[in-house]
């Protein structure tokens, strides 16, 4: 299972808790892990990637491992400790004031 | 008894206010949608308990809620918002070409007969329907496929679809307006659109008659004469009696005739309203007070309304999509501020009384009167 992080917004769409877990069949991608989430919450489609280009929202950003991948690829494999299910995925939020 | 249900839309969140007939004594909800823009909702006049909401931030992007309940709960439909057909282009900031893409839906109209269908306004400017109560969206293309589209500029805000109205003699005709290009009118349900700016002048574009690159603030309509238009443009009070063919400046002797909102009296057409603003730069009241004027000659002479609104250092703005009516006897009008306050008077404007404080900046009010 991938454990998925979402930001407090979206858990509350959602109304799910702090952590997601998906099932993703084949290699988890961003990609693959996007179209499980939204399988699972389609209430969720079109709130981190764009509906028609499907690229990511430009204020959101994807953490694992302490790194940012929200530049890799939507295909590259994610991290092993992130396929694993030893490590969440994380969006983040741009911070903002006001 | 009748009472009053005011549907708020703010910068962070929404929140219903609730009263009875007398509308002295108001209930303000818990704030819905928290962490949201909600540019605007609106309820169905066929089904009162149907109500929509456009939810946006800049992080998520455009959600819809639609609440069966009068606002007590609220569920997500359709935020499938696609252009149809070839794209095109409109003129950017620096003239050279833009292509037009979704970002925001502006403004939200139930259809008059059938809670399930309603039409929404959208940045860039671009009209989408529904039919099957906001679960899935369908833009009619024929407005931007009008010749003069790529002419269109975007305002410093936005170039945004923020007004519609619908006819209810005539389910074919609607009236929208588009930030900064002007009015258009469809009279076959959207397939092909008209500008109808005629006798507007604005001296902030190059030929101050033109078709289109009128900055139209707002219209509004009594719905016992659909052809007798009121607007509020950038600068100027106008009205049309012909459905748009023609308007002429009804400005009279207001202290500034820049503004956003304007609004009709339930029961008596003649009798508009609207918030002078001083300027283009200085959106606040003239001298820090905030009146609103009325006229009972549709334009012309206007009366101020001051009696319970601040006359001194008020600095706050009031939005286009932030004035609205009831249908009670007298007639209720009410308008928020962005400094979060919403006022509303029972007698037609003679009174007012702040019925809600220290909310986020508003974007929108829109009343409902409940049998």
């Amino acid at each position: 299972m991938i454990r998925l992080i979402l930001p407090g917004q979206l858990r509350a769409l959602a109304r799910v808790g702090s952590e997601v877990e998906l099932r993703v069949e084949g290699q988890a991608t961003q990609r693959s892990v996007l179209d499980a989430l939204e399988a699972q919450y389609p209430v969720l489609r079109g709130t981190l990637r764009d509906y028609v280009s499907k690229r990511r929202r430009p204020h959101l950003r994807f953490f694992a491992c302490q790194e940012d991948l929200s530049h890799e690829p939507a295909d590259a494999p994610l991290p092993h400790p992130v396929a694993s299910g030893a490590e969440p995925l994380i969006v983040v939020a741009a911070v903002a004031g006001g | 008894m009748s009472g009053v249900r005011v549907l708020v839309g703010t910068q962070k969140c929404a929140f219903v206010l609730t009263s009875d007939g007398n509308r002295q004594r108001w209930e303000l909800s818990s704030p819905h949608f928290v962490g949201w823009e909600i540019y605007h909702l609106k309820g169905s006049i066929a089904d009162p308990n149907r109500l929509y909401a456009s939810q946006y931030n800049s992080w998520f992007g455009q959600l819809i809620q639609r609440s069966n309940d009068g606002g007590e709960t609220w569920e997500p439909v359709g935020n499938r918002f696609v252009l149809e057909g070839a794209i095109g282009n409109y003129e950017g900031y620096d003239g050279t070409p833009q292509a037009w893409e979704f970002k925001r839906i502006w403004h939200l109209e139930p259809s008059l007969t059938d809670p399930d269908t309603i039409y929404a306004g959208a940045e860039d400017a671009a009209l989408f329907r529904s039919t099957d109560g906001g679960q899935n969206w369908q833009e009619l293309r024929g407005l931007r496929a009008h010749h003069s589209a790529r002419r269109w500029q975007p305002g410093r805000t936005a170039m945004c679809l923020h007004t519609i109205l619908l006819d209810p003699n005539n389910v074919r005709r609607l009236f929208i307006a588009v930030m900064a290009a002007g009015v258009f009118r469809t009279d076959d349900a959207g397939e092909t659109w008209c500008p109808i700016n005629r006798g507007l002048k604005s001296q902030y574009i190059a030929d101050p008659n033109a078709e289109v690159g009128h900055c139209v603030h707002s219209i509004k309509m009594h719905h016992t004469r659909p052809r007798v238009l009121f607007m509020q443009k950038h600068w100027d009070v106008m009205r049309s009696d012909n459905a748009g063919e023609s308007w002429q400046e009804v400005s009279g002797n207001l202290p500034s005739d820049f503004g956003f909102a304007i609004d009709v009296h339930a029961h008596e057409p003649e009798t508009i309203y609207v918030v002078p603003i001083k300027s283009e730069s200085e959106h606040f009241p003239p001298e820090g007070k905030l009146r609103v004027y009325r006229s009972r000659t549709g334009g012309y002479e206007w009366e101020p309304l001051t009696k319970g609104l601040p006359q001194n250092d008020c600095y706050a703005n009031v939005l286009r999509e932030a004035m609205g009516v009831d249908s009670l006897d007298p007639c209720g009008v009410y308008f928020g501020t962005t400094g979060g306050e919403v006022y509303a008077s029972a007698d037609g404007g003679d009174t007012w009384m702040l019925i809600a404080q220290r909310l986020p900046p508003v974007h929108s009010v829109e009343v409902q009167t409940l049998p």
